[in-house]
């Protein structure tokens, strides 16, 4: 699937959600339930330090595409590291660098990537783009 | 008689909704919100009467002039500074602290040392690691025990003849522990050093007594003291405001200057280069007005009540756990509830409606002594309530059912 097809999936997921704690209850769900990360991979240099949660993001490049593994300290962080996994992982550096996060948004997580926040997930995104930019460099 | 009820009317934003529910504000210590009495003053002097101070011979700029004036004084009466010129007004207390570290860098040489607390906001501990790494002077820190209290005879050890500078805060704003600053000052004074008192979460508390105490500086900002943000205050004895070089100006033109030789405006006006934060200084002054309305003793007996209800409320959940024990404390209470991230709670109970603050509270070093990621932080100002903190605590049920 491409990187838009799987955000409107989600986003149709997430339309099933009556309120706010059903949403959350699944993302609470998805960060409980995932191994997300191989351990030797959980390292300071994997790490994004958010001022409240942290997130370790690890990448590899298998058949052109890049592999992403990830966690978090936090576990709704966790719930939405699950997600950006889902849509960033097993992608062509060139799609990832062209894709949004717009769908955030219309699954209702929009503060989640606020600022103000601190949570590392803002860095996360950043950091998985310029995982692609190297990535995409290497493959030319 | 103090009437919780009739005071939250002063507050317009109690009202409001946040995510469908009424507001329940308990990040105080972060910020204070705004009564209508300061709100109308900021109205009435963009309305009215804005203009340039100081300079102005039109009657628009005298008319601002003295009421920003008049603000200072007011001011001075209630911090009880013996001179207005001993007020300088900032744009707040990060402003107060490195006005005075950058003025110290001239005064300090690699065989000084200066003392800070374990307790400090990062706002009272960067500035002097500057000004250590400038002057080669050594940093030494008052350590803190499991209440979250500074030990006072470490503190005692600390200081000799080498001490220049104490600098510690009123109040913890992760903790709420309220420091014994006067046997702080009392013994940096023994051995002639001077000390400099951030009171940024003591000021919406209680009233300080800049003489009484002794404090060669003392800073604190209005935006946690019902006024606005953007404006605070730095007092500082005229001996020593009169030795310290303009903060604005620049590094290299500061290691020019001497105390014998100075061609700089007199007090206060060396320190406030610029158009100050006119409209913030007046509304700075209502806002002490304000508080000294609803008077401080009143503030305090009331918020203790809250203090003591919530800290026995939040306990009867299992696995909470009080950081800052301190017999000696605000209304501020710091906590975690078993292994669970304070960044989940804050997120569930926001969704709630309630306003706490989670993370390090700019002050990573007490988090690395109780070796934890951080911690969620109610604050409880004289317009909350029990019911909410009642609300609180049911919130913080929810959101435990949800991640466990």
């Amino acid at each position: 699937m491409t990187i838009k097809e799987i955000q409107e999936e989600i986003i149709d997921e997430f339309a099933n959600f009556d309120d706010w704690m059903q949403r959350y209850e699944y993302m609470i769900e998805l960060g409980k339930s995932l191994p997300l990360i191989d351990k030797q991979y959980k390292t300071d240099d994997n790490l994004i330090k958010g001022c409240q949660s942290k997130v370790w993001v690890h990448a590899e490049l298998k058949d052109d595409k890049i592999v992403f593994t990830a966690d978090s300290d936090a576990i709704i962080t966790k719930g939405i590291v699950a997600i950006l996994i889902r849509v960033f992982s097993n992608q062509h550096p060139k799609d990832i660098i062209e894709a949004n996060t717009d769908f955030i948004d219309d699954i209702g997580l929009k503060e989640h990537l606020s600022p103000t926040r601190a949570n590392g997930l803002v860095s996360m995104i950043k950091q998985i783009k310029m995982y692609a930019i190297a990535y995409q460099t290497q493959l030319k | 008689m103090f009437n919780v009820e009739k005071i939250r009317q002063d507050f317009p934003i109690l009202s409001r909704k946040v995510n469908g529910q009424p507001l329940v504000y308990f990040d105080n210590a972060a910020t204070s919100q705004t009564p209508q009495q300061v709100i109308d003053v900021i109205v009435d002097y963009y309305s009215n009467y804005n203009a340039n101070i100081h300079r102005g011979v039109h009657s628009l700029s005298q008319e601002a002039t003295d009421k920003y004036e008049a603000a200072r004084h007011k001011i001075q009466h209630h911090f009880n500074a013996e001179k207005a010129h001993e007020i300088i007004l900032t744009s707040g207390t990060t402003h107060g602290i490195n006005l005075v570290a950058s003025g110290f860098a001239s005064l300090l040489s690699a065989s000084d040392e200066v003392i800070v607390s374990a307790l400090e906001h990062h706002s009272n501990i960067v500035p002097w690691q500057m000004l250590c790494e400038k002057t080669g002077a050594v940093l030494k820190v008052i350590p803190m025990n499991d209440e979250g209290e500074l030990v006072k005879d470490i503190y005692n050890d600390l200081l000799s003849d080498k001490t220049k500078l104490v600098f510690v805060n009123h109040i913890s704003n992760a903790l709420g522990t309220i420091n014994p600053i006067e046997h702080i000052i009392k013994k940096a004074h023994q051995v002639g050093a001077a000390v400099l008192v951030d009171g940024a979460q003591a000021c919406p508390h209680i009233k300080p007594d800049v003489q009484a105490l002794d404090v060669d500086f003392y800073v604190a900002s209005a935006h946690k003291m019902c006024g606005p943000t953007g404006v605070g205050m730095l007092y500082g004895k005229e001996e020593w405001l009169n030795k310290l070089p303009p903060y604005q100006g620049g590094g290299e033109m500061i290691a020019e200057v001497t105390f014998e030789k100075t061609t700089y405006a007199d007090l206060p006006h060396k320190f406030e280069a610029g158009t100050p934060n006119i409209c913030g200084g007046i509304a700075f002054g209502a806002a002490i007005d304000y508080l000294n309305n609803i008077g401080f003793d009143a503030i305090a007996t009331y918020e203790n009540e809250l203090l003591d209800y919530a800290t026995k409320q939040l306990l009867t959940i299992e696995g909470l756990k009080i950081y800052g024990t301190s017999k000696h404390k605000t209304s501020v209470i710091s906590f975690n509830i078993g292994t669970i991230h304070p960044y989940d709670i804050g997120t569930i109970v926001d969704k709630l409606g309630i306003a706490v603050r989670t993370g390090h509270h700019c002050a990573q070093p007490i988090m690395d002594y109780y070796k934890i990621p951080g911690t969620i932080r109610a604050s409880f100002a004289f317009y909350n309530t029990k019911a909410e903190i009642d609300k609180l605590v049911n919130a913080l049920k929810k959101a435990i059912e949800m991640l466990s």
